[in-house]
């Protein structure tokens, strides 16, 4: 299976069905992806496909086969990514930080696609769990990325 | 694939100076910091703090817990585990101020096992309570001004001055006469061999000169967990790995009869091996996934627990719901105990002019941190044992594996990595741990385990915050003043569910928050009708507090409904004379824009109320004020104003954070929570049964810190217990009846 992480090709010898994540976590020891329920109901584990946030832990690695696939692990590669960070630090959003890599990853995706994002888009982007109730700090820090002069929109 | 700091401990294993623990422990971090560490801190120098140990003085050992690196850095072992409390800042910005270095330049992580890093007055170790900054606070400076000292008396050593002609700025040594300057970083190497001063009289700032402490230090950990850099113990991996998942017994007490596919899995792709467990079947496999697979494609036959299982650890039986449960507390009979008495609460309520009687219940509920729990165990060469888990207290945890393993303390070393969440889930709970099995599959496949617990599993085995029924009965006086109350809560609480039986003592944790209030009523008795619960039992952020407040202060609420007394009004009253409280009920009342109950009118058009709770936990008081609506029949929270009151505090930024996080996680108690019990098992194995607060329901948050002076108190719990009444309280004005049970996502309030 052909696989482009960050830009980079590799080659894993693992079943088509195997998810994402766990190619990311196991074969290439990528673990600033997390998992946390393995059923799309977290987003603990969000990478961007295409741009696209997506589920890794129900992403079979057949289906991104020849796409582009980004994770936090290259977050700063990406412009927005760095500015996303950036916000993220300014806001001090993370507690624990385990949900966060996928908070950053859902971040970059909402901003990408909607570039001022009003609090029903960012309610209806940003689903993933946070159990130590950051969700105001994320919230604050997109409201803060979306009308900074560098976000020129779409 | 060995990468990061496991590399270097195999080096550092092979490197003779680098034998002592410190040699260890700063191979292991400093690979993590990239920084190059230069070998000083020799294992005569333990030896020798030793001899200045002061009994009377916990946390001295300055060299155990502080290496200031040649660039200038300061590696900080911090008693306490970071979990997203910010306690690692919280830790730098203390001993940073006494030791006058910026906490900007410290690394911080979790100390080994060990006595010298037990600094609690409680003579335990435990991230918990809320207790890390309240009781690291006087240790953790000592701590720092020691440290400063010894820096002082190297650099006089080195300049050729005496020490009274020296003093510091923040990172370096100078000689007010001359100017001179001398980096920390060049003297730690001569410092850090010096005898330890006497901390008796060792001199600590006036607070009036804190450069840190109290200032919103910005934390240390947010860019590495703001990129995926930070690492957990389920992140972790060691040369030759194997990786384990696990199948649990459906209930606990059962025991693996036979499998019936076992020859199957052992042949499906990937699986290495497969292991009969104390009420487990584990499957190893080189990747984890196969190993998920394997475990959750096993067919066992379970066997019911055997007569006396129940003598060594809880044993849930097949016909266990936690409804049926709810109807047993609420109507059995049998012993009470007192925890609190004050007057005569009998004979008041005789002589009261009105006596309202009502039960009130809690529910259980999950920790549901995000890092589902895991643990790495690793045999060495030398029969020695390595093991990474998620863990509040690594001296407890190290003795439990001592008892299993047969091992001497001193041949397993715990490593403690960041926790991914914690809210009470990581002390020892006895069924609830993955170690004990990671260890016993160390051993069986002679091979490095990491084994994680799906989410699934860890639904099935979390120990879970105690349900409790109360029985309220309040009396009025003739003007519809309390005059007594009394709560008999039938519960057992997480500290007596502890073990398999219950202790002599009450537990004061299955009551705090029905014990406890400031409330002046002259007659009262908090009580507690012993239940056992046959789920297993735990500490969940504000322990009794996060269900026993809810309880009080929503009784209290209807008995000013029924005196006809405004909730806001009563509490007042009933907390006349005492300065800390009224201030502090005032300072949120005023947050809120001044005190409004409805039912009003909101701008949008939305009918609205407001509720109050208040509350005491860990040494700290809250008091908040919840506005809410009712959208298509459920609970919409628009605004929470919470002022906290923690004495003093050390990072307002942080205790504004905490406070969020206390304010999201009591909501998502108080709305939408319940483990579920049918037939013995939860009912929800994963978030999709068991939801819990998402941002699209996180309302704002205005937070007012109120520092009185008083004794420091917890800031982590504290915020939460005054959430859930707070939001109750406001509904109950809002639709007209009394709210006696949590979440309210089981009430239906269409009109
Ligand atoms: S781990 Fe993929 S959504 Fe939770
Ligand atoms: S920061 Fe802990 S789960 Fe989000």
């Amino acid at each position: 299976m052909d696989l482009t992480i960050n830009g980079v090709p590799h080659q894993l010898e693992i079943e088509p069905e195997t998810p994402l994540l766990w190619a990311l976590r196991d074969d290439l020891a990528m673990t600033g992806t997390k998992y946390g329920c393995g059923l799309a109901q977290c987003g603990a584990c969000t990478v961007l496909v295409n741009g696209q946030a997506v589920r890794s832990c129900v992403t079979p690695i057949e289906r991104v086969a020849g796409a582009s696939v980004l994770t936090i692990e290259a977050i700063e590669q990406d412009d927005l990514g760095k500015r996303v960070v950036s916000a993220w630090v300014k806001h001090q959003v993370p507690q624990c930080g385990y949900c966060q890599s996928g908070q950053v990853m859902a971040a970059v995706s909402l901003l990408k696609q909607v570039p001022h994002p009003t609090d029903d888009d960012i309610n209806a982007a940003m689903l993933n769990l946070c159990r130590c109730g950051t969700y105001n700090a994320i919230r604050a820090a997109i409201h803060d990325l979306a009308s900074s002069p560098e976000n020129k929109g779409a | 694939m060995s990468r990061g700091p496991f590399e270097n401990i195999a080096e550092t294993v092979q490197e003779p100076v680098n034998l002592s623990r410190r040699g260890f422990m700063r191979a292991s971090s400093g690979a993590a910091a990239g920084a190059f560490i230069l070998g000083f801190g020799l294992p005569t120098r333990r030896a020798r703090a030793d001899d200045t140990k002061s009994p009377k003085f916990r946390g001295t050992q300055v060299p155990a817990f502080l290496e200031i690196r040649p660039d200038n850095t300061v590696l900080l072992q911090s008693p306490f585990i970071e979990g997203g409390q910010g306690t690692f800042t919280a830790m730098a910005q203390i001993v940073g101020e006494e030791l006058d270095a910026d906490p900007e330049t410290f690394i911080v992580e979790n100390a080994p096992a060990g006595d010298e890093y037990t600094v609690m007055d409680s003579g335990m170790r435990i991230t918990g309570g809320s207790m890390s900054v309240r009781d690291g606070y006087a240790p953790m400076r000592r701590l720092g001004a020691l440290a400063r000292a010894m820096l002082l008396q190297a650099g006089a050593q080195q300049m050729g001055v005496s020490v009274t002609e020296l003093t510091t700025q923040p990172g370096y040594v100078v000689h007010t006469g001359s100017g001179r300057t001398v980096r920390y970083g060049d003297l730690a190497h001569v410092a850090m061999d010096l005898p330890i001063p006497d901390p008796a009289i060792v001199t600590l700032k006036d607070p009036s000169q804190f450069r840190w402490i109290g200032q919103p230090v910005q934390r240390l950990d947010i860019y590495e967990k703001s990129t995926g850099k930070a690492e957990y113990t389920i992140d972790m991996r060691v040369e030759g790995m194997l990786h384990a998942a696990v199948q649990h017994a459906p209930r606990l007490g059962m025991t693996i009869a036979s499998i019936r596919n076992e020859e199957q899995v052992l042949n499906m792709r990937g699986i290495h091996s497969v292991h009969h467990l104390p009420g487990a079947v584990a499957v190893v496999a080189e990747r984890w996934w196969h190993a998920k697979q394997g475990a959750e494609a096993l067919l066992v036959n379970w066997a019911e627990a055997t007569l006396g299982t129940a003598e060594t650890m809880r044993v849930m039986p097949s016909d266990f719901s936690s409804e049926s449960y709810k109807t047993h507390l609420a109507t059995a009979s049998g012993k009470i105990d007192d925890a609190e008495t004050k007057g005569d609460t009998e004979q008041a309520l005789q002589k009261a002019h009105t006596v309202l009687e009502a039960t009130y219940s809690s529910q259980y509920v999950n920790h549901a941190q995000l890092e589902p729990p895991s643990a790495l165990a690793r045999y060495n060469a030398d029969g020695t044992l390595d093991i990474w888990l998620p863990n509040q207290a690594p001296d407890m945890f190290r003795a439990d594996m001592a008892k299993r393993t047969g091992l001497d303390v001193e041949k397993i070393t715990i490593h403690s990595p960041l926790l991914g969440g914690f809210f009470g889930r990581h002390f020892l709970y006895d069924q609830a741990n993955p170690y004990p099995q990671a260890i016993l599959l160390a051993k069986a496949t002679g091979r490095p385990i990491k084994l994680i617990w799906s989410r699934e599993e860890e639904f099935l085995r979390d120990a879970l915050r105690p349900l409790a029924v109360v029985k309220f009965r309040g009396g009025l006086d003739t003007n519809g003043y309390p005059v007594a109350l009394e709560a008999i809560s039938a519960t057992e609480g997480p500290t007596e569910g502890l073990g398999p039986k219950r202790g002599k003592d009450l537990d004061p944790s299955a009551l705090e928050g029905l014990t406890g209030k400031a409330y002046d009523i002259p007659n009262r008795r908090i009580s507690q009708r012993y239940i056992q619960s046959p789920t297993a039992l735990g500490y969940w952020r504000s322990v009794g507090n996060s269900m026993n407040d809810f309880l009080y202060e929503t009784f209290l609420d209807e008995l000013a409904d029924k005196g006809g007394k405004d909730p806001y009004e009563l509490r007042r009253h009933l907390l006349r004379g005492n300065k800390r409280l009224t201030t502090l009920l005032q300072a949120v009342v005023d947050l809120s824009g001044g005190w409004k109950r409805g039912p009003f009118t909101a701008a949008d058009g939305s009918r609205r109320a407001r509720g109050i709770g208040m509350a005491s936990p860990f040494g700290s008081e809250a008091a908040a004020i919840a506005e809410v609506s009712i959208e298509q029949g459920q609970v919409r929270v628009h605004e929470i104003w919470e002022a906290l009151d923690p004495g003093s505090i050390v990072n307002p930024a942080i205790v504004e954070a905490q406070i969020n996080g206390a304010v999201a996680l009591g909501l998502s108690q108080v709305l939408l929570e319940e483990a579920v019990y049918e037939n013995g098992m939860p009912r929800a194995r994963n978030y999709d049964g068991y939801p819990i607060l998402t941002l699209d329901h996180m309302p704002r948050v205005h937070v007012k810190i109120v520092e009185s002076g008083e004794k420091m108190g917890g800031v982590g719990e504290p915020p939460l217990p005054a959430i859930p009444p707070a939001v109750a309280n406001a509904v109950s004005t809002l639709v007209g009846r009394r709210i006696r049970s949590m979440p309210l996502s089981r009430h239906n309030f269409q009109s």
